[in-house]
């Protein structure tokens, strides 16, 4: 089973003549997912790998009854795609795209709140539901089928972590990346929402880092809201203070907010327990479904 | 990318935000005349990009042309916290009665621009903020339709402005909210914006961070973006090559694909007893040629005595990293430290058929990988 995405989902693909957009459109159709169009203004007609191609993504939902969309859109253009998306009443869309400017995601955010549609990213490798489908560049051979739940601010940390447990035997009911930006859509909270409605997820791992307050909330709502238990990791608790750490959000305040150290004390307060080493998240997650 | 104070208040004094009479100089005799044009008494500003400029002795304020001549010898030249000071910023000392802050910044909680105002100016901000947090009005903006004027005003009586100036602070405030949004700003503040004993206000200082996500829209702010003299050389090479890169003081060099993973990688070399010298993400997709130039960089580090190299790839492939390591390590006789390679994810099994085995250590897993390159570096140290 799985949360947001599913092999029902009909994806259009906005980008999907670009060289990102196109080798990513493939490898999502090998791995099952069910792309049904792709978007891109002036482009309309044409197909990508046997996928149609339409102007707009209102076509594309129109004419293929597109549900999802995922975004390979560059940066200058990837707000007004996000925008384009929100207002086709799709929902979900799921953008891929690092380097929006910050002022743009602020107007996403603001419409995002008056549509029905969920947001996953920027900035983001996207999602998966092992087995069914997957949107976003995340490489599917790692994942399997299971009973664990992920959601992560962090791709390649997703990778390694989703490694561990797959080697071990433990597959997951969805991974999600929720990407690193400091404007996002679907957060913490939200994904652990979907999560602990979920019947078929057992178990739930999330992997913070430092910068921001996100894990610190998210924190409170396990307190008050997730019976599901959550092992929890933290990247950057080297990092020195004042610092950006590649992602925009990952920059320790010298004030002792958005640190690794209040970030860990917070989960375990909530009963979450906090691996030093992606190894020790996946041994928890043992324990947790022995 | 942040703008010297210099280019900050031209970009606010344009836009109509009244800023002290100045002149930048970048040698005695120019400091000298600007300050005979602009009249004594005048600050002597060095514009490099570290705070606490005045603490370090890099603000002076003088009397006459033998001050003028003595400040501008003692700041141009000097070493600023690590960087080269080479021009000043000759200012008008406004002769104030109050200070007040003013700035604008994305609250990042709340998706939102908000706009600040605080009687407690002049001082650091931050602190403000720790300390007495209600002593910062504060006033969130839809980024869509822009700063309303109540807003501006609701935020200027919220922080206790006087009526006699409050008008001419919420003008400000609306100004720089304009600003903010049109040059694409990350922070826009005003610290202090002065207060004359005529109830003027002056912007006496001005920092403006722009989004280098935005720069491309922003082509005059891009224009402005000037090699910063001194600084950490490897961080303005890690520039060059278009890095996330950050320097540690540790002996164990650490390269990997994601911020998060290259987080965890140097948090793994702590755990294992070891000390990160770097954060370098080569990003995604990375080239072989890009590989070669992360080698580069961390070779180039004298403090590095191991390195480990950490791909999961997704969008990056393990072929590509592979021929980008050897590119790099085949133009030495010897190899100037020992490389330890862990490679995972897409097209890893390719790249390790592809990667010289001869010149690095292949380890499986991140956690074996890590503790070899920590025990390199600990046998160099015992040396």
């Amino acid at each position: 089973m799985s949360v947001l995405v599913d092999d029902d989902t009909r994806v259009v693909v906005q980008g999907i003549t670009g060289g990102e957009g196109k080798f990513h459109a493939e490898q999502m159709m090998e791995y099952g997912t069910n792309v049904v169009a792709g978007a891109v203004p002036g482009k309309g007609g044409q197909e990508v790998s046997g996928v149609p191609v339409y102007d707009t993504v209102h076509e594309a939902v129109d004419e293929e009854n597109a549900d999802t969309s995922v975004i390979f859109v560059p940066p200058a253009f990837a707000g007004d795609a996000v925008f384009e998306s929100l207002d086709s009443d799709l929902d979900l869309a799921v953008a891929i795209t690092e380097g929006i400017p910050t002022q743009d995601m602020a107007r996403v955010n603001k419409r995002l709140s008056e549509t029905d549609t969920r947001l996953i990213g920027p900035n983001c490798p996207g999602l998966i539901t092992p087995g069914e489908a997957k949107l976003g560049i995340l490489p599917g051979n790692i994942f399997a089928e299971g009973n664990v739940g992920l959601v992560s601010r962090s791709g390649t940390l997703t990778y390694q972590v989703v490694d561990s447990l797959t080697n071990r035997g433990i597959g997951q009911t969805t991974a999600i990346g929720i990407g690193g930006d400091p404007i996002i859509g679907t957060d913490f909270v939200d994904a652990l929402e979907l999560f602990e409605d979920d019947p078929d997820t057992d178990a739930i791992v999330m992997c913070g880092e430092i910068g921001g307050e996100d894990e610190e909330e998210a924190a409170a709502f396990i307190d008050d809201y997730v019976d599901t238990p959550v092992a929890g990791f933290i990247a950057g608790r080297t990092a020195p203070p004042g610092k950006r750490m590649g992602h925009a959000g990952a920059i320790v305040s010298g004030s002792g907010t958005g640190t690794a150290e209040s970030k860990i004390s917070a989960l375990n307060d909530a009963g979450v327990p906090v691996g030093d080493t992606p190894e020790e998240v996946a041994d928890q997650i043992e324990e947790f479904l022995a | 990318m942040k703008l010297h104070e210099y280019q900050a208040k031209n970009v606010f004094a344009d836009a109509g935000i009244p800023t002290p009479d100045s002149q930048l100089a970048s040698d005695v005799d120019g400091v000298v005349s600007a300050a005979e044009e602009i009249g004594y008494p005048v600050a002597v500003k060095a514009q490099v990009q570290v705070g606490g400029r005045g603490k370090a002795g890099g603000i002076k304020l003088v009397e006459d042309a033998d001050e003028a001549r003595d400040a501008a010898s003692q700041i141009l030249g000097m070493d600023l916290k690590g960087y080269h000071v080479d021009r000043v910023l000759v200012e008008e000392a406004v002769d104030f009665v109050n200070e007040l802050y003013v700035g604008i910044t994305m609250d990042r909680g709340e998706g939102k621009p908000v706009a600040m105002v605080s009687t407690k100016g002049g001082v650091n901000i931050e602190e403000v903020a720790e300390e007495d947090p209600e002593a910062i009005a504060r006033e969130h903006i839809d980024p869509s339709f822009g700063m309303h004027p109540y807003q501006a005003r609701k935020a200027v009586y919220d922080a206790g402005v006087d009526q006699s100036i409050a008008r001419d602070v919420s003008s400000v405030l609306t100004t720089l909210y304009q600003l903010w949004d049109d040059k694409d700003g990350a922070d826009a503040e005003i610290n202090p914006l002065m207060v004359t004993s005529n109830n003027e206000v002056i912007a006496a200082d001005a920092v403006m961070n722009i989004d280098e996500d935005a720069l491309f829209r922003q082509p005059e702010l891009a224009e402005m973006e000037e090699e910063a003299a001194g600084g950490d050389e490897l961080e303005q090479k890690a520039d060059e090559y278009g890095f996330d890169y950050v320097r540690l003081d540790g002996n164990v060099g650490i390269i990997g694909n994601g911020a998060g993973l290259v987080m965890t990688t140097l948090d793994l070399v702590d755990h294992y007893g070891g000390k990160p010298a770097n954060f370098l993400d080569v990003g995604g997709g990375a080239k072989a040629a890009r590989i070669a130039n992360a080698l580069d960089m961390v070779f180039s580090d004298d403090n590095v005595d191991s390195v480990v190299f950490n791909i999961f790839g997704g969008i990056t492939r393990g072929d590509e990293v592979a021929r980008g390591i050897n590119e790099a390590l085949e133009q030495f006789d010897e190899i100037p430290k020992p490389v330890v390679v862990r490679l995972a994810g897409t097209n890893w099994e390719e790249g390790m058929e592809i990667l010289n085995e001869d010149l690095v250590t292949v380890e499986q897993t991140l956690e074996d990988a890590v503790q070899r390159a920590v025990e390199y570096a600990g046998e160099v140290n015992d040396q």
